[in-house]
């Protein structure tokens, strides 16, 4: 039986028709689907051993890319909900559009490209992996990143970020770039990098007003390597100018002690 | 007898409700009325966030042909308590109509009898005071005196429809679909302590204020205390009912605008107040001092509505959603942003309001979002 | 005549750890050690000791245990050792029994039956660390509502607020005056109020001319005897406190010894040297309601409505009443101070058996103002047994809107709460006008000491606020929601306005 047919045995008869395979490319009509039924279709693709897959008409459907531990890359056409790519473990997600909150929950490895703005909490607590937003991002994002052994978590924002970024950050990398600010704006944002004990936020220009738990300075060489492989990334998922944008000072923020609250207790 | 309907509401004596839940709401700025067929669809979208056990829509410009008379919606879990209440009515108002509310067999449970009617006031029993605290005395009579009777909406030219059941079938059984309004707002509920009074569930109404709200405030004890003080009988033990009231009293007896008015419930931190210009300052200030026992602490999000208004909030830290959304004349506030693709698929701007920071959409007005950095993704 | 009374305490002194240095003899302020040259021994004089523990702390090895002394009477319930020395001493000196500091007794604490609440799922905690946590509080007047006109666009506040006190946490330090306590430890107060951003009490002595720098954080009492009042005096503080009563002596008068009554505290006292500073028992201005209302206008005109005006009464049965009344007459601050609230000097009858506790003191005046509707008209502050920051915590969710400590604040500098403040010999240095003895308080270390305490107090607060999902104080205040009561009568949690802990 081939690859393609053992896997359309396994989805019920209900689900068959919103499935058709075109150039190696699974193409799923998600209109109406319960999240149960579309992450069920996802994982009796990815099974078996499906490359591409290309959800259309997603509208709010909840933990897409959650448990389907492969090399497999979902494009997403529409608005998935909340928890997308929740705890996910390797696969690549294009979202053209824009991703709700809790977008890359406690991600182990794996990507997640947003081509429009992402929500509150957008990558909390994850471990590593790599996740892209072209657009803005709301509260709390970044929130208790951190590094595992190799592991390095990698967060680039094209636009703005709301309060609390990099809020009890632990490890990993921020990078916000505040595309589409002029010049002397800065993003709205309270209480950046509050509590944050490791990990460090790159920004482009001076557009953050980081807590005071932070020490800002100045990019050094290394720095830059880790900034310009970002930004070539990023240039290449939503077709930026890298140019333009290496044009300017970037900063980082750093934890001023790895740990803010050893003078708390007695 | 007070303590009835509040029972119902809260079975177990807890210090209030404890719920969750999904919110969406939808305007047309230019005031022209739409079917419930996108709210409905909307707020459907979002089933997820709630359970089931409640679920209810306020819809304004719904009944134009009696637009200056009080629209009384009121269910009835007794024959007795309808005749008194029937009595009551007609001792204090001129009923100009009533009927049953058209309903049709939906997944709902237990449903109440329904009824609604037309009402004015008999001027000569006003006795000095205003016709809306005259209403809104006889309403809180209402409520009280039987037990067993419910005013659920009061307003002019509008109506709230709530239940037990998915917001989907609450708009199923009420039959909605055969409504028109230019402004809706939705709530899906997943309360912890309320198995199934149709009361509780929101909008929560009182003349033609509306409330739907997401989170629990941790401030309920002091709000409700100070409230107390106004005259405000917290009957039904949930903090929608207190922002309900909280809202009456701030922009309908105090007149404050609605710009204050979300400074009071998500007051600015006082590092920010401090760092204002004096004249501003000043004025910050003095409402945190004045009003911080109406500070609305925890998490919440809510959609506030009265006739002309919609307006979106969230508490000062942002920890409940709320996502805005512009299309021609038509502004959109919700809990998710799929619930507004949904039903608009394209956008001319879509936004995150800032924690504290309302979305005020007014008739006749395009609203204004916050300027600073905030430049909305243009998404296909 | 013998005395039949037997020594309070036993001091023992290892005699391989003693070295002879005599620390011991120079700290004691009550002559209890001794050196005896002759053998080349420190002895001691065990009558005298009233377990200060000043001797334990400093001695450099350690050396001296101080035990309570295990001798005793045949054991009786209902006849104390405490009963027992208190008709012996009467007996043989036909006075008054006079103590110091707050009440001893354990029957009357509320705050050890209520349980906080926190957050779980349905709201989140905040964590404080990380998130804002805002525990300033404004005490003074609040009007029902602002009036505020549209000018150009702007929203402008027409509605003049009355004068108020800007608390950075909602903690202050509690009246004592100058003579009761030394010229060091109210320097202290004062510094470390500033500091916090919160404030100190002059107590009824008047204000010393060196603290007047502080004025931006002191609150200065008119009481009785009008010691040290004069128009700067009023001028410099930031609020006013008639003094009406006190928790420790309620209905009771002041008594500072003549031999009290140095050069420095006659000069701010504005009284001769060496006479006794005689606090009449009521205000003699003071004989009903409507005076206080003629006082507390006197004070507002002579401030030029500048400065909120507090009143103080001890916490006692129709406190509600009196509160109510306090309000109406004007008060922009209602002091409570329930009945273990401390004192430098106070009968012991009166002390451990006139008055009610705060906790049911505040719980009782701010229901009784909010059902008369006059609640914002006037702050709440409570005292009288403050003991941590959980105490704060569970009078502000009570109804308080902030409290005052001295206790607490006094044991923060080196008070073990021997209760012998009434002596004027305070080994500590604290409780004295000896200037000899006031030097063992440097104010810049008790200052830091005391800070050091506020600010972990309010970081607890911050803890506890968090826990229940409240980032704000003012949706602490009055929010009994918070609180649950365990091992308490059904009367008792309805006059608490609480709830039975499981309930």
């Amino acid at each position: 039986m081939l690859e393609e047919e053992k896997a359309i045995a396994e989805i019920s008869a209900k689900l068959l028709p919103r499935l058709k395979v075109e150039k190696n490319v699974w193409k799923i009509d998600a209109e109406g689907l319960h999240y149960r039924e579309l992450n069920s279709l996802l994982r009796a693709i990815s099974r078996n051993g499906a490359e591409r897959i290309e959800a259309h008409n997603v509208c709010g459907q909840r933990y897409v890319g959650t448990d389907l531990d492969a090399a497999i890359q979902i494009d997403i056409y529409g608005t998935p909900g909340n928890d997308l790519g929740a705890f996910m473990n390797g696969p690549t997600i294009v979202v053209h559009g824009n991703a709700q909150d809790g977008c890359g929950n406690t991600m182990n490895e794996g990507q997640i490209i947003v081509h429009g703005n992402a929500g509150d909490i957008t990558g909390h607590s994850v471990r590593g992996g790599k996740i892209f937003v072209r657009g803005n991002v709301g509260y709390r994002v970044g929130i208790h990143m951190k590094e595992f052994q190799n592991k390095t978590p990698q967060l680039v924002i094209g636009g703005t970020a709301q309060d609390f970024l990099g809020e009890y950050m632990a490890g990993g990398v921020i990078l916000i770039l505040g595309l589409d600010l002029q010049e002397g704006e800065f993003c709205k944002a309270r209480f950046v990098g509050t509590g944050m004990h490791g990990g460090v936020i790159y920004e482009r220009g001076n557009i953050l007003k980081p807590s005071k738990e932070t020490n800002v300075m100045q990019v050094g060489k290394r720095d830059l390597r880790v900034i310009e492989s970002l930004v070539k990334e990023f240039c290449k998922h939503f077709g930026a100018d890298y140019n333009a944008i290496m044009n300017a000072k970037f900063h980082k923020i750093v934890p001023a002690s790895k740990r803010p609250y050893g003078k708390l207790y007695s | 007898m007070m303590k009835n309907i509040g029972k119902i509401n809260n079975p177990y004596n807890d210090d209030k409700d404890f719920d969750g839940c999904s919110l969406f709401g939808m305007m047309n700025l230019e005031g022209k009325r739409f079917s419930a067929r996108d709210p409905i669809r909307a707020i459907a979208n979002m089933h997820e966030r709630g359970n089931g056990l409640g679920g209810g829509f306020a819809a304004y410009g719904i009944y134009p042909e009696h637009q200056d008379d009080y629209a009384f919606h009121i269910m009835y879990l007794s024959k007795e308590a309808k005749e008194k209440t029937d009595k009551l009515l007609r001792e204090n108002f001129e009923v100009l109509h009533d009927e049953e509310i058209p309903t049709r067999t939906a997944n709902v449970r237990d449903p109440p009898l329904v009824w609604r009617y037309f009402v004015q006031p008999i001027k000569q029993r006003l006795e000095g005071q205003s016709e809306e605290d005259y209403v809104i005395a006889q309403v809180m009579r209402i409520n009280t005196e039987t037990g067993k009777a419910f005013v659920f909406s009061s307003g002019k030219n509008m109506g709230v429809f709530k239940g037990v059941g998915y917001p989907e079938d609450i708009a199923d059984f009420f039959r909605l679909d055969e409504y028109e309004g230019y402004l809706w707002t939705c709530h899906g509920r997943f309360p912890t302590n309320t198995p199934g009074w149709w009361g509780g569930a929101h909008p929560f109404n009182i003349l033609d204020w509306t409330v739907v709200h997401n989170g629990e405030l941790s401030s309920y004890g002091i709000n409700r205390r100070y409230l107390e003080m106004y005259g405000y009988k917290c009957t039904m033990r949930t903090d929608t009912e207190v922002l309900a009231y909280a809202v009456d009293l701030l922009m309908r007896r105090q007149r404050l605008p609605v710009e204050i008015v979300a400074k009071i419930f998500a007051a600015p931190l006082w590092s920010e107040i401090d760092a204002m210009e004096p004249k501003k300052q000043q004025l910050l200030k003095a409402l945190r001092q004045t009003y911080g026992s109406l500070l609305m602490n925890g998490p919440f999000s809510i959609i506030i509505a009265h006739h002309g208004e919609m307006i979106g909030l969230t508490d000062r830290i942002k920890l409940r959603p709320l996502i805005a959304g512009t299309r021609d004349n038509f502004l959109y506030l919700s809990s998710e942003e799929a619930a507004i693709r949904l039903v608009s698929p394209t956008l001319d701007r879509v936004w995150y309001p800032r924690g504290g920071e309302p979305v005020v959409g007014k008739l006749g007005e395009r609203p204004t979002i916050e300027v600073l950095a905030y430049r909305e993704e243009k998404v296909k | 005549m013998k005395t039949y009374l037997l020594p309070e305490y036993i001091v023992e002194r290892d005699a391989e750890r003693c070295i002879r240095c005599k620390v011991c003899v120079n700290q004691c302020t009550y002559d209890t050690h001794y050196y005896d040259a002759e053998d080349d021994v420190i002895r001691s004089r065990d009558e005298n000791c009233v377990n200060c523990q000043r001797c334990v702390t400093f001695c450099p090895t350690h050396a001296i245990t101080i035990r309570k002394n295990p001798n005793a009477y045949r054991e009786n319930s209902n006849w104390t050792w405490e009963t027992f020395r208190d008709i012996k001493k009467q007996s043989e000196t036909s006075g008054v029994i006079l103590t110091g500091m707050g009440c001893d007794k354990p029957h009357f604490t509320y705050w050890d039956r209520l349980l906080l609440n926190a957050s779980q799922v349905t709201n989140p905690s905040i964590d404080p660390l990380r998130e804002p946590m805002e525990i300033r509080t404004y005490l003074g007047a609040k009007p029902d509502a602002l009036e505020m006109e549209l000018e150009n666009g702007d929203v402008v506040l027409k509605t003049q607020l009355t004068p108020q006190l800007c608390l950075e946490t909602p903690i202050m330090f509690s009246a004592m005056s100058y003579g009761a306590i030394s010229l060091n430890v109210q320097e202290a107060l004062a510094r470390a109020a500033t500091e916090c951003g919160t404030y100190f009490n002059s107590g009824e002595g008047g204000l010393h001319k060196s603290l007047y720098k502080y004025g931006s954080h002191a609150i200065v009492q008119v009481a009785s005897g009008r010691f040290g009042v004069h128009p700067e005096y009023l001028d410099v503080a930031t609020a006013v406190e008639i003094k009406i009563g006190q928790g420790a002596k309620p209905g009771i008068g002041g008594h500072l010894p003549g031999e009290k009554v140095t050069e420095d505290v006659a000069r701010v006292r504005m009284i001769p040297p060496g006479t006794d500073a005689l606090s009449p028992a009521p205000q003699h201005d003071i004989y009903s309601i409507e005076d206080l209302r003629q006082l507390i206008y006197a004070i507002k005109e002579a401030t030029n409505y500048t400065k909120p005006v507090s009143v103080k009464i001890a916490a006692v049965h129709n406190s509600a009443a009196i509160a109510s009344g306090m309000v109406r007459a004007g008060a922009d601050i209602i002091a409570l101070d329930g009945v273990r609230g401390a004192t430098g000097a106070a009968p012991k009858v009166i002390r451990d058996n006139v008055g009610i506790p705060i906790e049911l003191a505040i719980a009782q005046v701010d229901q009784r103002l909010r059902e008369e509707g006059i609640r914002n008209k006037a702050s709440i502050v409570a005292a009288g047994g403050i003991r941590s920051s959980a105490d704060v915590v569970k009078a502000i969710a009570l109804g308080a809107d902030a409290v005052s400590i001295a206790t607490a604040a006094l044991v923060a500098i080196g008070c073990t709460i021997c209760q012998r403040c009434y002596t004027g010999k305070c080994p500590w240095g604290i409780a004295t006008s000896d200037p000899w003895i006031s030097k063992r308080v440097n104010p810049e270390i008790a200052s830091e000491r005391l800070a050091n305490l506020l600010r972990a107090w309010s970081f607890e607060i911050k803890e506890m606020m968090g826990g229940m999902g409240i980032n704000a104080i003012e949706s602490l205040r009055g929010n009994r929601l918070a609180l649950r009561g365990v091992g308490l009568t059904d009367t008792e949690l309805k006059i608490l306005g609480v709830k039975m802990a499981g309930e």
